[in-house]
């Protein structure tokens, strides 16, 4: 699937749900089901930084696809990089860096969107790209 | 005859006097538990900034007109209310300063003239990192050496180590009046009087203190107390230094500027007299005014009163809290004020506080720029809730209930 029809998914998931309890709870069963990163790659330098809690990515090529692993010692981060993480793994890297990140906002987390968010939601995504980035060169 | 101080406070009258305390936040009401970090603003200050800006807005000192020497008396009044407030000797012993960051720079900054390789300063363990970097830097300046005041896993200061660790070579002494993640009262009377056994000046963080206790200059013996009027209900970006006149003498200015200047020539500029000494060009004249409106704020409710109101609501949520499963307070000290430090098992701090947030009440999350605290009791951060004289029972009982549901949702 591509990018914008994963996202796409999402946003009817969400649409499902007519409070922020229960986007919660759907966010935080999603994180549940993350993709969780070896324990050797839980190194501080595949921390993001801008996070109030801790937040792990690792990325790696399967061809022409990269495929990215996560964790996080906080439950809703959790949550919030394992959304990120369907939407962008198993992607080709220029597919990835021109991704729209607009879905956040309709699935109502739009909150910490902000830059100033201490979560680091920006900030992850800002991560993702750089992946996408440095292995698209690499496939150069 | 025992008189309820409990009961002297009318939280819901009191309440009135904070227009944002009746706002709401994601559909629900507002509950602000996070007074530590900044109380909120009576409308009795807010008039007084607003009056300021509608009518006598200028600068002061240098004017001849009617508006500046209006400002100027206001402004010199404030410091004069300061001044009295802290039972400070003489009123150029308060320096307006942006906040209490700013007033601890003043004096790192003027005591690398005085320390030389070997001199030590002493920093208790539970510092915010505004008084821990700044002496890190005058360390480096000067060759200086930081020892560190242990603490206990209560949250109090090793008395015996700090004994221990004074002697002849100890030059400064930095501790806070009470922690702002912990919210335990030091033993100042006796640090401080320690410290000058062996010749130590001593600056006392009052940042958090302020709001619950009068520090009184004088009989503290203090050679350096800092304030910040944004946790005193006035606005943010004001604060005060007070300064022993002997010490606030012998220090060289922080910055150079207009107003802190008796004479300039190319040649050769001779610094003005205190306290303008250290207030370099235009300050927050506004500030200064509404910090000392928020100090007669304070005192109008009374100090004893509010210390014995938010004595209650400390031990109420307490005993509310600690109802939880797997709940644990951080700072069990037997002296503490009205801020509860707390985690749940398996759960992160940052979660928890999301949710509450979701329930409208704000909360305090992460390490509170105290790091070194985080690291002795080895956890990422907490969740910290701190009350002040309008906070109410019934807000602690929605504190407690949005805690509960946090923690359903999460585990």
């Amino acid at each position: 699937m591509q990018i914008q029809e994963i996202q796409n998914a999402i946003v009817e998931e969400f649409s499902m749900f007519d409070d922020w309890m229960q986007r919660y709870e759907y966010m935080i069963d999603l994180g549940k089901s993350l993709p969780l990163i070896d324990e050797q790659y839980k190194t501080d330098d595949n921390i993001i930084k801008g996070c109030q809690s801790k937040v792990w990515v690792h990325a790696e090529l399967e061809g022409d696809k990269l495929i990215f692993t996560a964790d996080s010692d906080a439950i809703i981060t959790k949550g919030i990089i394992a959304i990120l993480i369907r939407a962008f793994s198993n992607q080709k890297p220029a597919d990835i860096i021109e991704a729209d990140t607009a879905f956040i906002d309709e699935i109502g987390l739009k909150e910490h969107l902000s830059p100033t968010r201490a979560n680091g939601l920006v900030s992850m995504i800002k991560q993702l790209k750089l992946y996408a980035v440095a292995y698209q060169t690499q496939l150069n | 005859m025992h008189i309820n101080l409990f009961a002297m406070i009318d939280a819901q009258k009191i309440r009135k006097d904070f227009p944002i305390l009746s706002r709401e936040v994601n559909g629900k009401p507002l509950v602000y538990l996070d007074n530590a970090a900044t109380s909120q603003t009576p409308q009795q200050v807010i008039d007084v900034i607003v009056d300021y800006y509608q009518n006598y807005n200028a600068n002061i000192h240098r004017g001849v007109h009617a508006l500046s020497q209006e400002a100027t008396d206001k402004y010199e009044q404030a410091r004069i209310k300061i001044q009295k407030h802290f039972n400070a000797d003489k009123a150029h012993e308060i320096i307006f300063t942006s906040g209490t960051t700013h007033s601890i720079n003043i004096v790192a900054n003027g005591f690398s003239s005085f320390l030389k390789k070997g001199d030590e300063i002493l920093v208790s363990a539970m510092e915010h990192h505004s008084n821990i970097v700044p002496w890190q830097m005058l360390c480096q300046r000067t060759g200086a050496v930081l020892k560190v005041i242990p603490m206990n896993q209560e949250g109090e200061l090793l008395m015996d180590s700090y004994q221990e660790l004074l002697t002849e070579k100890t030059k400064l002494v930095f501790c806070n009046h009470i922690s702002n993640a912990l919210g335990t009262i030091n033993p100042i009377e006796e640090i401080i009087e320690e410290a000058h056994q062996v010749g130590a000046a001593v600056l006392i963080d009052g940042a958090q203190a302020a709001p619950h206790i009068v520090g009184d200059m004088q009989k503290l013996d203090v050679d350096f107390y800092t304030v910040s009027a944004h946790k005193v209900c006035g606005p943010t970006g004001v604060g005060m230094l007070y300064g022993k006149e002997e010490w606030l003498n012998k220090l060289p200015p922080y910055q150079g500027g207009g107003e802190m200047i008796a004479e300039v020539t190319f040649e050769k500029t001779t610094y003005a007299d205190l306290p303008h000494k250290f207030e370099a060009g235009t300050p927050n004249i506004c500030g200064g005014i509404a910090f000392g409106a928020a100090i007669d704020y304070m005192n109008a409710i009374g100090f004893d009163a509010i210390a014995s109101y938010e004595h209650e609501l400390l031990e109420y949520a307490t005993e509310k809290l600690l109802q939880i499963e797997g709940l644990k307070i951080y700072g069990t000290a037997k002296e503490k004020t009205s801020v509860i430090s707390f985690n749940i098992e398996g759960l992160h701090p940052y979660d928890i506080g999301s949710i509450l947030d979701k329930l409208g009440v704000a909360v305090r999350t992460g390490h509170h720029c105290a790091q070194p605290i985080m690291d002795f009791y080895n956890i990422p951060g907490t969740v910290r809730a701190s009350f002040c004289f309008y906070n109410t029972k019934e807000e602690v009982d929605i504190l407690a209930e949005g805690v509960k549901r946090a923690k359903n949702m999460l585990l």
